[in-house]
């Protein structure tokens, strides 16, 4: 099992270090940092937490309902539709998760964390929603970039990749990745050369893996975003990755984000796993029967 | 042997009926996927014309799948009675569009040739049908089953209420059918999807959806959607269960990477026979989906609109009392956009109709494809005006546990409303009772999920 104080300990290193960066993302909805006003916003949890409805016959039962469940009842109506503050909530959440989708990475992010980037064999976004096929593959062009640029044959190889979330990706590496490099340091494991694949598919570390001779291999890809987040990443790791190999071989870590893991936790949480799958040569389901 | 038509001049050839099928297809990426789909516009003209020269006795002779092979073509072809068969296998597959088109053809007569129908000669005609031709046909037919009240009238639409939950906790679960009950909703089946696929868990969610039931005296019925082994062993052990529920796809191969054959469902069907909760007779509960075959390669070089077809070839033999298509949750690599999904939609639903079953719609998407919650919408409104028995309906139409959106629990009252729609009748008394419903339309006290609280037994 993993150390829960190690994980603290580094959880609170990193913090300490992101600190002005963390103080932006975790922003309170209700602050406005220049004026210091509230400032309305229906997608804030207070107002997801609000009973819409006038007049409930019992107040009291109506908020213990909502609290257990995330579902969103106790909506209210407008005849027989939705209330206004309903209905665009739910647009706004559902064009927040379009835009995870739809729209590129924040090429910062990749610059701040000194991050590469490569691209499966699908053109654009479109291909890459309709050919799963093509975006388990890197286009030819980055099969020679990784080959140059990369170390070859390392124990531990990390890369990122939009999967079906961009904004995954942009929320969650900046604070995961510092937090996964300090974990692995001093374990005397030798790290790859990380890099950042665009348009990339989980399948796409068969690969990776193949061309760079690693035995472990982990990618960090955006999850297909719901309404309830568009931010959440997932970690696929592989021991020993090939072409043609069951997918019951990966071990996976998902809901990467803020209300679920938080990044700096799952990058500590995610040292540790992979220093296990190292030691273990094994993953997913041969990981789970080595105990 | 090979298939022609020529347009403008040009020749077009086909070397099986299986791509000829697959080419007459709307278009769709799962075939492109499939590497099955027409390769340009004029191409897949061509193989509806090819095809709607086909006879349906070429069609029952080459299923997609080989009968020696495939358990759903056994079923499917063993189901056909003979002396139907025998009136309509000379029909082309354009004189069938055409039968089911004319004036003069009445539901009766649909039911009729329904029973010497094989999946392939339902998907080919299918092909043929513009999208009003879906909605016109559809609304000719309307199948009825018969559980604990009876879905399928004409003049009805009704709603699964659907409250999933992320941890399956009951009382949040308990909070949505509250919430549903309240905008008229759960007439057709109050049913969870699970997170949690075990015997304990499933039948501990059995008995608070019975208990609700009972307490407030709903006529309805309830469902867990485990697996169907699930679902077995939770009704051998006691667990109240109205219906069995199973995802089915349109080959053995396809069922088998579900789990189940078609064994297991008659397993089920014996076993609520016995010890099932309802009044019957008709207790399965089914749902369907462009696409799952190729997914599990379980497609046979066939189209999915074939395969969809065939799932309701094997879903008749077993009298459900409801069958859905969940039409837009596989994603944009089987169904792009909203055209694809919303096309999908009409043809599931014609097709299981001209099959004999008493079919819904999942009218849905998720947040990888091209389409929104106004697309939703508009499915449903047109599904139906086709007449659809049931839509489903879940809570501002966020499912927190699939991840997907479908309809609102608002929805069904609007499209009530809109197309002079009531629910299932004996749930329309009781909503009346509760105070809920008055003359098919919400009262003032709907909507609110604590107005039921103080009236159970």
């Amino acid at each position: 099992m993993i150390d829960s104080r190690l994980i603290e300990q580094i959880a609170n290193a990193v913090l300490a270090e992101l600190s002005p960066r963390a103080e932006v993302l975790s922003a309170a909805p209700y602050a406005n940092a220049s004026s210091g006003q509230a400032v309305r916003d229906i997608t804030s949890e207070e107002s997801r937490a609000e009973i819409l409805i006038e007049a409930p016959c019992d107040p009291d039962a109506l908020v213990r309902m909502k609290k257990r469940t995330n579902a969103r009842i106790g909506v209210g109506r407008a005849g027989c539709r939705y209330n206004t503050q309903t209905l665009i909530t739910l647009r706004a959440d559902h064009a927040a998760a379009r835009d995870a989708v739809m729209t590129d990475i924040n090429q910062k992010v990749l610059d701040d964390l000194k991050l590469f980037t490569v691209e499966s064999r699908c053109g654009s976004k479109n291909e890459f929603l309709t050919r799963p096929d093509l975006g388990r593959l890197l286009s030819d062009q980055s099969e020679i970039m990784i080959r140059e640029k990369c170390a070859p044959n390392p124990d531990i190889q990390i890369f990122a990749a939009d999967g079906l979330s961009s904004t995954a990706i942009t929320a969650n590496l900046p604070d995961l990745m510092p937090s996964l490099l300090i974990g692995l340091k001093n374990k005397n494991v030798s790290i790859g050369t990380p890099f950042f694949v665009r348009n990339g598919r989980v399948g796409i570390m068969e690969p990776v893996a193949e061309i760079l001779g690693a035995k472990v291999t982990c990618v960090l890809i955006g999850e297909r975003p719901g309404l309830a987040t568009a931010e959440s990443m997932s970690s696929y790791i592989a021991y020993d990755a090939k072409t043609g190999m069951d997918e019951s071989k990966r071990t996976v870590v998902s809901n990467i984000h803020r209300r679920g893991i938080p990044a700096v936790e799952a990058g500590a949480y995610l040292a540790d796993l992979l220093c296990k799958i190292l030691r273990a040569k094994a993953s997913g389901v041969d990981l789970r029967k080595e105990g | 042997m090979s298939y022609k038509s020529t347009l403008f001049g040009r020749t077009y050839t086909f070397s099986s009926i299986k791509e000829v099928l697959a080419k007459a297809n709307e278009l769709k990426s799962g075939d492109i996927l499939a590497g099955v789909a027409a390769g340009s516009d004029l191409e897949r003209i061509a193989a509806k014309d090819a095809l709607s020269q086909m006879t349906l006795d070429t069609l029952r002779q080459n299923p997609v799948v080989p009968y020696e092979e495939d358990e759903v073509t056994r079923i499917n072809q063993d189901s056909i009675n003979e002396v139907v068969y025998d009136s309509i296998k000379s029909w082309t597959v354009a004189e069938l569009r055409e039968w089911i088109l004319d004036c003069d053809t009445a539901e009766r007569d649909m039911q009729r040739v329904s029973r010497g129908l094989t999946a392939e000669m339902i998907a080919a005609v299918t092909k043929l049908m513009s999208n009003l031709d879906l909605i016109c046909a559809s609304a000719k037919m309307r199948v009825r089953a018969r559980c604990n009240t009876t879905i399928g009238m004409r003049g009805t639409l009704a709603a699964r209420l659907q409250p999933n939950h992320t941890t399956d906790n009951i009382e949040g679960i308990t909070a949505s059918v509250m919430e549903g009950l309240s905008y008229g909703c759960g007439d057709a089946l109050i049913g969870l999807n699970p997170v949690n696929d075990t015997v304990s868990s499933v039948s501990e969610v059995l008995k608070r959806l019975n208990d609700i039931k009972n307490r407030y005296e709903i006529p309805t019925q309830i469902c867990v959607l485990g697996h169907i082994t699930t679902q077995i062993e939770a009704v051998s052990k006691g667990a109240p269960a109205d219906l069995i529920f199973q995802s089915v796809a349109g080959s053995e191969k396809g069922n088998r990477a579900f789990g189940f054959n078609g064994e297991t469902v008659r397993e089920a069907l014996e076993l609520l026979r016995r010890h099932g909760n309802s009044a019957g007779p008709d207790v399965m509960y089914f749902e369907t989906g462009q696409g799952s075959e190729l997914s599990s390669e379980s497609h046979y070089g066939a189209d999915q609109l074939t395969m969809e077809a065939r799932c309701y070839g094997f879903a008749r033999e077993f009298a459900p009392f409801m069958v859905n298509t969940v039409v837009g949750f596989i994603g944009p690599e089987y169904l792009y956009d909203s055209r694809q999904v919303m096309r999908a939609g009409l043809e599931d639903h014609f097709m299981g109709k001209l099959s004999g079953l008493p079919m819904g719609c999942d009218c849905c998407y998720t947040n990888h494809m091209m389409a929104d919650q106004n697309d939703l919408e508009n499915l449903s409104v047109l599904l139906a005006s086709a007449g659809v028995n049931y839509i489903i309906s879940i809570p501002a139409s966020d499912d927190v546990m699939l991840n997907y959106q479908s309809n609102a629990f608002h929805d069904p009252s609007a499209i009530r409303e809109a197309l002079n729609l009531r629910p299932i009748r004996e749930f329309e008394i009781w909503l009346e009772k509760m105070g809920i419903m008055e003359n098919g339309r919400l009262t003032r006290y709907a909507g609110d999920p604590t107005f039921l609280l103080g009236k159970g037994a």
